[in-house]
């Protein structure tokens, strides 16, 4: 088994545009979807979602307010989930409710590092 | 209560606790001692009380000659004696008379601090099962021999080796100090759980002593309720989690023993005195912040004391399944999540689910299969529940089989 990182990115949206029993909905969505890669033995960490406020520092210490503001899809959140190749734990993945608000999710292999 | 009923009854109620005092004063390398002096206390009684007829405070008597045997002992044999001295760290003059202490509190500090010493994590979980229920539940060897569906001389060699490891690892009999007592109350918390476990599901003849264990496995946890280091969230939960299932108690058994599935029980049996008791320990788990896996369990049993089928209901459990499984996967909890998924959002997304679950020869997997297809396509289902039917080890899930292929039209 490998470790796969999943990178939910989403559009950001700084007022919210569902009502209340919408994102009740999409709550339920995520948790079933989530519990259903739990029931198949194959999470290793559900991960969390990232709040929208961003700093990106770069070369000479230049402060940005984040990369996303013009960007359309900014980073939503992440899970690890564990399978034993790249192809079902994109299979996995095609399962995620982001795609239902237009979101999208990157599949990559968590590279273990050798400790010498 | 006559006297031939009053001796077993006073054994099961008083055997732990002058046990647990005793062993507490003596230490951990003396728990053999301290259960031969409380044996021969009752020894003495039914001797004594059947020629003379009943004291008139039995329990006192019983306690005083626990006290002056104990000071028998302390004195008769000097080698061990002053071994004993050492590990008292009693003065000359306390040692004429040493503070034999059955009093209600001490009794009491005295089980909880037996329970972490026994529920210790280096000794191996069905030692301790075996150890709480002789040490602190007072049971007979035969009794225990009965749970465990075993004989008493397997039984005798495994508490003797648990008590050999006591011994070697010189577990002190005390609370662990705040920074331990976390995760050493979860050890004590996952073998009350076996224990309970061990009366609910056991396939032993003997309802009775089946109950009594479970019933027990309450006592002692309730006992880590009225202490302040130990009356947690996780307690509380696992006090609500085992109220909610015991409830169940009378109503899941047959008249011989046989199981009656949830849909079949008739809930007049059901206890409604266990249900206010979980609820009201459900109720003070949420109040501490931090959610265990048995306030999730104790969610899902709570539901199940509500027999009629709802939208929040089915949906409240398949939420606390999600929850169980991202905290700890197994196969029972994915296969229950399975169901509730079947009952909240339809069985076609269940059943797509279910053949994702790897589970292919538990028979288990193939009989909820077998459930979820019926209606939906019948001859799936009954190729499903024959595969369970020969898998099934035990003769009440094979007819459990029977009854349901029995029951679908082809």
């Amino acid at each position: 088994m490998k470790d796969f990182l999943l990178v939910y990115r989403s559009n950001f949206s700084p007022v919210p545009t569902s009502s209340p029993e919408e994102m009740q909905a999409m709550t339920k969505k995520w948790m079933d979807w989530i519990g259903s890669v739990a029931a198949q033995n194959k999470l290793t960490d559900r991960g969390n979602r990232l709040n929208a406020e961003a700093r990106v520092v770069k070369p000479g210490h230049v402060v940005t307010d984040g990369p996303y503001m013009e960007i359309k899809e900014a980073i939503a959140g992440y899970s690890i989930i564990k399978t034993e190749t790249i192809e079902e734990a994109t299979e996995i993945a095609k399962g995620c409710p982001i795609f239902l608000v237009g979101g999208s999710v990157e599949v990559r292999e968590i590279g273990v590092i050798m400790v010498s | 209560m006559q006297q031939q009923e009053l001796i077993p009854h006073l054994f099961r109620t008083e055997y732990r606790k002058i046990t647990a005092v005793l062993c507490k004063l003596f230490g951990i390398d003396k728990i053999e001692v301290a259960e031969d002096i409380a044996s021969d206390t009752f020894l003495h009684a039914s001797e004594l009380w059947g020629l003379r007829g009943l004291p008139e405070n039995p329990v006192a008597w019983l306690y005083t000659v626990a006290k002056n045997k104990a000071k028998d002992r302390l004195k008769r044999d000097t080698l061990y004696h002053n071994k004993i001295v050492q590990q008292m760290q009693l003065s000359t003059s306390e040692l004429q008379e040493p503070d034999i202490d059955l009093s209600d509190q001490n009794i009491k500090d005295s089980q909880l601090q037996m329970m972490f010493a026994i529920c210790h994590p280096a000794i191996p979980p069905e030692a301790q099962i075996g150890l709480s229920l002789r040490i602190l539940c007072g049971f007979g060897i035969d009794e225990i021999a009965a749970a465990f569906l075993s004989n008493k001389e397997t039984i005798n060699k495994r508490l003797h080796r648990a008590k050999e490891k006591l011994r070697e690892l010189n577990i002190k009999i005390e609370l662990p100090g705040e920074t331990e007592i976390n995760q050493r109350l979860d050890t004590v918390l996952a073998t009350l759980y076996l224990l309970f476990n061990e009366g609910y599901y056991s396939q032993a003849r003997d309802i009775t002593m089946r109950k009594d264990v479970s019933l027990e496995a309450i006592r002692l946890t309730h006992l880590l309720t009225g202490d302040r280091a130990t009356n947690k969230p996780p307690v509380h939960a696992l006090l609500a989690l085992m109220s909610f299932h015991a409830s169940r108690f009378e109503a899941r058994l047959g008249q011989n023993g046989e199981t009656v599935l949830y849909d079949d029980q008739d809930e007049n049996l059901w206890d409604t005195d266990l249900v206010k008791q979980g609820k009201y320990f459900m109720q003070l788990s949420w109040e501490g912040g931090t959610i265990s896996k048995y306030h999730l369990e104790a969610g899902i049993a709570y539901w199940h004391t509500i027999k009629a089928d709802s939208v929040e209901k089915w949906e409240s459990i398949l939420q606390f399944y999600n929850q169980l499984l991202i905290i700890q996967y197994s196969p029972m909890a994915a296969l229950n999540r399975t169901y509730a998924l079947a009952k909240a959002n339809g069985k076609q997304e269940a059943i797509a689910e279910a053949e994702k679950l790897g589970l292919s020869g538990n028979h288990l997997y193939h009989s909820l299969l077998g459930e979820l297809y019926i209606d939906v396509d019948n001859s799936k289902a009954v190729e499903h529940l024959n595969i369970a039917l020969k898998l099934a080890k035990s003769k009440a899930d094979r007819e459990v089989m029977e009854r349901k292929i029995a029951g679908i039209k082809t």
